[in-house]
């Protein structure tokens, strides 16, 4: 138990005995990593499928089911057909009576430390913002993380006021303001000592929401599928 | 009657006459000045705060020396110079506990650790307070507003946080002039800052007494003028560049010369004999680092205010250009080629 | 310390990983995630035991293998193992929690250049028995997760004044940010260093 067997002091050993050595123990790698892969595969799929469908029913309560939807250059809904992956992800969210509760967007944009994303509900009925989450950011913890734990930013967006116009457009942009400065329905209370995260917020919820808003707005009242 | 004895002694002969003891002396007796009118503007609180920090830095010096068994080197003002600094840079109705952690931080970490006066790479002062920069972002960015009515009967309940407590600040907090510039577009007159008619750190406002202690220390020959006036010309320079680029989104020079603490950064901190070069041409190099560095970080970086990272940065390499700048020993090869 | 030809036990195997030769306060090795991940009890806890597993299994597989590999390639072969149990524990910690394999990031993946595991594969498993390797393996890995744990929890308890996400002191205490950033894991490591080496000169005096 205790001899300790060295190795070998081998003379230069024939290259076919260090090619066998290497594509045997790439062999068994190979194996291990393709097995472990297959063992967990489904297992990960669910746990992410499971959060992401978290966060929907978060920011658009009583939701039961969602669909998934991406937009395309002319303003129009598709269905996401597999391995599509594209730019702006739509979830729609249906209650129980299986009626339109609202949508589900994503959006990304440059914060103080990387890039924030986030996911937010929109409500096409009341005009209104009814939800927000941070699903990814690396925001100074204790100081920028607060975008997406401080309560009182998140009231912010329990009901924003996203009305769209006569034309085709956002009446007036999303924007954060100073904290304490709040006066109109669309403005977002910014959050002292982290000004530039929840700018970053700002930004990134009033140019997503300038651009897929409107069409939302009109995919609710047009589409007989979805108003049903 | 003539001596009859010669006395040898071994070099050196010529005394200047003037020891570390006189010269930080006289660095005090300049910062007094920055202090009453510090305490005239933000009235008891930034007191209590200069003293706190003061006092943790003085104590934690004499406690490691005596911990180290060495004789007590407080009689020499350098760790009550860095206590003032300490104050003077940190926000009037800072927590004091919070000064008391920074005094402790100041000498323990930026100056003892590294073996004590003389051998700090870094200025003490600004490393407690980018600690606490670090670990107290919320506090040490609000803000008091100067020449309250109430100041010398009243204190901000913040001051006397209980240790480990968060704060609680209760006046609106005021803006200081860069921070009111990034965040909102709000230029501030030259005259009100000059004068120290805004808010900001507790000895940062008032540019003009800075400016006449800084004068005299350069009369007095115990302050090298080369790192003001290259701290100030760089600044000056680039922002005057960006501003006759485009005077719409870039501030006068001028304001940023008198705004922030550059003033009492090019003046009191930068000036730090022990971490800044010796060389005169290594004097303007470092100088020309920090003024750029200041304005590069208030114009594109994420923070309103830079001086104290530029500092600390040149700082760093003020080794690095000494030895790259300095004179050939005579009889040495040109190149030295290192393996 | 008379390590020479002395009669090691197997207990001794395990034990100077734990504390006389601690990877990270003795050793100083395996920096990179010592620094990174040990902003929270709970992610150190699991970044130190994830290394573990890897140390383990690539212990026993070096040990096994120790009179197969030729002495030319063996580095290269370490390194492949190595990575093939970091990308299997990749894998499960994503299944255990995708919560907990965000937050841990890519230094799940930096598990293979940790030097700790290469050091304990060339100068242990490959000279010695599977036995002695596992019990090796298993004290340094034990050893480097309590350091990290040392410093997560540390980390924690000033930066968000919590232990495993459970708050321990009253409403209203005031967070050191710095802590949780990465200028925190420098400082904290260091008094655990002065702390540690204080303790040792202590004993090497007495």
């Amino acid at each position: 138990m205790s001899e300790a067997s060295n190795i070998e002091m081998q003379n230069p050993a024939s290259s076919k005995k260090m090619l066998l050595a290497m594509v045997s123990i790439g062999v068994i790698s190979a194996f291990l990593i393709v097995m472990s892969f297959e063992l967990t595969l489904p297992r990960v799929q669910r746990l992410k499928a499971e959060a992401l469908e978290k966060a929907i029913f978060e920011v658009l309560p009583g939701t039961v089911r969602t669909e998934a939807f991406g937009v395309n250059a002319d303003g129009n809904l598709f269905e996401i057909a597999e391995g599509d992956k594209p730019e702006t992800v739509i979830y729609v969210g249906y209650d129980k009576n299986e009626k339109l509760v609202g949508y589900a967007v994503e959006g990304a944009g440059q914060g103080y430390a990387d890039i924030i994303r986030v996911l937010y509900g929109y409500d096409p009925k009341e005009q209104k913002l009814i939800g927000f989450q941070v699903l990814e950011s690396k925001e100074t913890p204790g100081l920028g993380d607060k975008i997406g734990k401080d309560e009182e930013f998140l009231n912010n967006f329990k009901a924003l006021d996203v009305s769209v116009s006569e034309d085709g457009k956002l009446l007036n942009k999303v924007i954060t303001v100073k904290h304490g400065e709040k006066q109109n329905s669309w403005e977002i209370d910014g959050i002292t000592g982290a000004t530039i995260s929840s700018r970053a917020i700002g930004n990134i919820i009033g140019t997503s929401t300038e651009e897929v808003v409107p069409i939302l707005y009109e995919q609710s009242k047009n589409e007989p599928t979805v108003n049903n | 009657m003539l001596k009859k004895t010669l006395d040898i002694s071994s070099s050196p002969h010529i005394y200047k006459g003037r020891s570390t003891n006189e010269i930080m002396k006289n660095v005090v007796w300049a910062l007094l000045p920055v202090v009453f009118f510090s305490v005239y503007s933000f009235g008891l609180n930034a007191l209590l705060v200069i003293a706190t920090a003061t006092f943790a830095s003085v104590l934690t010096e004499h406690v490691l020396c005596r911990l180290s068994k060495k004789e007590t080197t407080i009689g020499d003002y350098s760790a009550v110079i860095t206590g003032l600094l300490l104050g003077l840079t940190l926000p009037p109705s800072f927590p004091l506990w919070m000064a008391f952690i920074g005094g402790i931080i100041g000498i323990a970490l930026g100056k003892y650790i590294f073996g004590g006066l003389g051998y700090n790479v870094f200025n003490p002062a600004l490393v407690a307070r980018a600690v606490l920069q670090a670990a107290f972002p919320v506090a040490i960015t609000t803000w008091h507003p100067a020449f309250l009515t109430d100041r010398f009967s009243s204190i901000a309940s913040s001051v006397f946080t209980l240790p480990f407590m968060e704060p609680k600040f209760d006046v609106i907090s005021g803006a200081t002039p860069l921070s009111a510039f990034k965040f909102d577009g709000v230029t501030t007159s030259t005259a009100e800052l000059a004068f120290g008619q805004v808010s900001g750190s507790a000895g940062e406002t008032c540019a003009v007494i800075i400016i006449l202690g800084g004068i005299y220390l350069i009369a007095r020959n115990m302050m090298n003028w080369r790192i003001p006036a290259a701290v100030l010309l760089s600044a000056f320079v680039l922002s005057g560049i960006l501003y006759s680029i485009n005077s719409e989104l870039y501030p006068s020079p001028w304001f940023m010369l008198f705004s922030g603490g550059l003033m009492l950064g090019a003046v009191f901190m930068a000036t730090d004999m022990v971490s800044s070069p010796i060389t005169p041409i290594g004097l303007w190099i470092y100088g020309g680092i920090i003024g750029i560095l200041t304005i590069v970080i208030r114009v594109w970086g994420g923070l309103s205010e830079g001086v104290m990272y530029s500092i600390l940065l040149a700082n760093a390499i003020s080794p690095h250009i000494d030895s790259i700048i300095k004179n050939r020993v005579y009889g040495t090869k040109r190149k030295i080629k290192t393996a | 310390m008379s390590d020479d030809k002395q009669k090691v036990t197997s207990t001794d195997e395990f034990i100077k990983g734990l504390w006389r030769d601690n990877p990270v306060f003795v050793q100083v090795l395996g920096m990179c995630p010592t620094l990174a991940v040990s902003n929270t009890a709970e992610n150190a806890l699991a970044m130190g035991l994830a290394t573990a597993f890897v140390l383990l299994m690539s212990n026993i597989l070096v040990s096994l293998l120790r009179n197969f590999v030729p002495k030319q390639v063996r580095i290269a072969s370490y390194i492949l193992i190595i990575a093939t149990f970091v990308t299997v524990t990749d894998y499960a910690i994503q299944a255990i929690s995708v919560e907990l394999h965000k937050s841990l990031g890519a230094f799940i993946s930096l598990i293979v250049v940790n030097c700790l595991i290469l050091s304990r594969a060339e100068a242990f498993a490959s000279k010695n028995t599977i036995g002695k390797s596992i019990l090796d393996a298993l004290g340094m890995g034990l050893g480097f997760t309590l350091a990290l744990f040392c410093l997560g929890a540390v980390r924690e308890i000033l930066g968000n004044g919590s232990i495993f996400n459970m708050p321990i002191f009253s409403e209203g205490f005031q967070s050191w940010i710095v802590m949780i950033l990465p200028a925190g894991g420098f400082f904290t490591l260091a008094l655990w260093l002065l702390i540690i080496n204080a303790l040792q000169t202590r004993k090497a005096k007495s």
